[in-house]
């Protein structure tokens, strides 16, 4: 469905055709196609689910139904990571030159920054535990990140701001097939961690102190889920731009679906549950019939702050 | 030496322990000088007002916390020396104001009792299921293994987190509070419960508590924590020592020693 819509519109039959690697008519739809859309469809699935992993595994970490990467600053953390790179550049191209355009720089920095984040969200998250608390100190990391990108905008060229801008809508395609190789690699290790702490994410649904009496070891699964976290979060913000909400609302979205809190259960459905939703996003961002394609970081936050705001309505309290 | 006593032995024991934390740049003593052995299959309560150290003890007596000096051994091993890992079939916690999740099934919660002992992926095998089936008979839930914990009352979901600590299936059971929150009926069945289990199962439980009147009647022993002194002995022997007079402040709250029992002192005016 994702690969037909598009500016150019192609007809199903002829893409099951180019998919199973038969010839169709008209050679411009298989070149669409295969370097375009399916690209960008296979990232719209390892973004869905890698941010909603994220979500699901910091909602755990932090045992609170609020938790998630944009919400906690750390999609924040990112792109002041990425405005660093792209607009502090002019400074430091004379030492590494052509590297800092790559899009491995970009993902560095991408993930260094929301690592930060998270390393700094946790450190208070210990001394405070109460949503409320956490909730203002994510929002003052993102308003603080905020204000360092403006003043790195306000001393930058207009060329490399347009550049930020354009990262910063998010956005699905333009990815060659070699960066939707880098990203699912990124994917792959980001949710290996993830699948390797399962049991003890369980575990640590009792709260910590109940955890480590379990002989669960506490730092060593902290660190982990939080590379985890950064690696998936970072990976998918570093070629898709800041994407809101689908990391918070779809562990949510799920857990109404999936009366469990298992995450042997849970994990798979969400990694199922992100990459539709976010290839439905795609879709509304097509704008089907029109030739032009909106931000899908703004699609994201139009079809999720409602649909969050619904949940809250109709349940008064997220069960988790 | 009577039979009894061969069968019993020295399950948990603190010697010369003291309490406390330790700050930047000072230490806050807690409690000093804490003797006390607890033997299999007996039911300890740990005493104190608001304030007096319970919790820093059963932290101490957990290890989530480090002694400020003094030594506790669990089975003739010094717990300093246990690793986390192991620490989980040593010892297993009933806690109070937990974020513990309620989205599970009270069989899915009290299979996480048996985290220690399953595979990576936390796959249950037979004797696990086994273990669980038990610990939820045990507490007579076993009807309701397959509801949410959403739906249960504050006194089921008790029920639940004291299935968890049993299908741990650890010689020693550390409780924090266990009967907060319960009306008068559910604190004596909880108690009595925990009375059945240490009887039938050849476990250990030391349970914090403000339930004096009910652990005096129920426990095998008692610690008593009371400013910064700590006092250990059976009931009777505490009432003898005259370790509760001082307790609460005499012109409130008096002990009775022929009830055994705590009361308000009615003040006409």
């Amino acid at each position: 469905m994702s690969l037909s819509l598009g500016s150019v519109s192609i007809p199903f039959e002829d893409i099951f055709k180019s998919l199973f690697g038969l010839s169709i008519e008209n050679s411009t739809w298989e070149y669409i196609i295969v370097n375009y859309r399916l690209p960008k469809t296979i990232t719209a699935i390892l973004i869905g689910s890698g941010l909603a992993v994220s979500g699901l595994l910091m909602q755990t970490l932090f045992r609170n139904p609020l938790a998630g990467p944009y919400v906690l600053g750390l999609s924040s953390g990112a792109s002041l990571g990425v405005a660093f790179l792209i607009m502090g550049a002019s400074l430091l191209s004379g030492f590494l030159g052509e590297f800092l355009y790559s899009k491995w720089a970009i993902i560095l920095s991408a993930s260094g920054g929301s690592l930060l984040v998270m390393l700094a969200v946790l450190s208070t998250a210990q001394r405070v535990k109460d949503t409320m608390t956490l909730l203002i100190i994510g929002l003052m990391v993102a308003s603080l990140t905020s204000a360092i990108v403006s003043v790195l905008a306000y001393f930058s060229s207009s060329n490399e701001l347009q550049l930020y801008i354009f990262w910063s809508f998010g956005s699905l395609g333009n990815l060659s097939w070699k960066e939707v190789g880098i990203l699912s690699l990124c994917w792959f290790i980001g949710l290996s961690f993830a699948v390797f702490c399962l049991k003890n994410l369980n575990a640590l649904l009792l709260g910590e102190n109940y955890a480590k009496s379990m002989g669960v070891q506490l730092k060593k699964n902290r660190i982990l889920i939080i590379v985890s976290t950064s690696i998936l979060a970072g990976s998918a913000t570093a070629f898709a731009g800041p994407i809101a909400f689908v990391g918070l609302a779809v562990p949510h979205l799920v857990r109404q679906l999936v009366p469990t809190n298992d995450h042997r259960v849970l994990l798979p459905s969400i990694i199922f549950g992100g990459a539709i939703l976010m290839l439905l996003c795609d879709i509304i961002a097509q704008l089907p019939g029109t030739e032009s394609t909106l931000p899908i970081n703004a699609v994201t936050s139009i079809f999720g702050a409602p649909v969050v705001i619904w949940l809250l309505l109709r349940k008064r309290k997220l069960n988790f | 030496m009577s039979s009894e006593f061969n069968q019993s032995k020295i399950l948990l024991s603190a010697s010369s322990l003291n309490l406390g934390y330790k700050e930047k740049r000072s230490v806050i003593s807690v409690a000093e000088a804490i003797n006390f052995e607890i033997k299999t299959g007996e039911l300890v309560a740990l005493i104190g007002i608001n304030g007096s150290g319970k919790s820093t003890l059963l932290k101490t007596l957990s290890g989530q916390i480090p002694a400020l000096s003094g030594e506790v051994k669990i089975d003739n091993q010094l717990l300093s020396g246990l690793h986390d890992k192991n620490l989980g079939s040593y010892l297993s916690l009933v806690l109070t104001n937990e974020p513990v999740s309620r989205q599970l099934t009270v069989m899915e919660l009290v299979a996480l009792g048996r985290h220690p002992y399953t595979n990576w992926m936390g796959q249950l095998s037979e004797i696990d299921v086994e273990k669980v089936n038990k610990a939820l008979s045990q507490v007579d839930l076993i009807q309701k293994k397959d509801k949410l914990c959403d739906s249960l009352s504050d006194g089921q979901f008790q029920k639940v987190l004291i299935a968890r600590a049993l299908a741990q299936d650890t010689p020693l059971i550390l409780m924090d509070e266990p009967t907060t929150h319960l009306d008068m009926f559910h604190k004596a069945y909880v108690l009595q419960l925990l009375k059945t289990i240490v009887k039938t199962s050849q476990k250990s439980i030391l349970f914090a508590s403000h339930e004096i009147n009910l652990a005096l009647q129920l426990c095998d022993k008692i610690i008593l924590i009371d400013e910064g002194k700590v006092d250990f002995g059976t009931p009777s022997e505490l009432i003898q020592k005259g370790a509760f007079k001082t307790l609460f402040p005499a012109d409130f709250i008096v002990f009775d020693e022929v009830s055994k029992t705590f009361r308000m002192r009615i003040q006409d005016d």
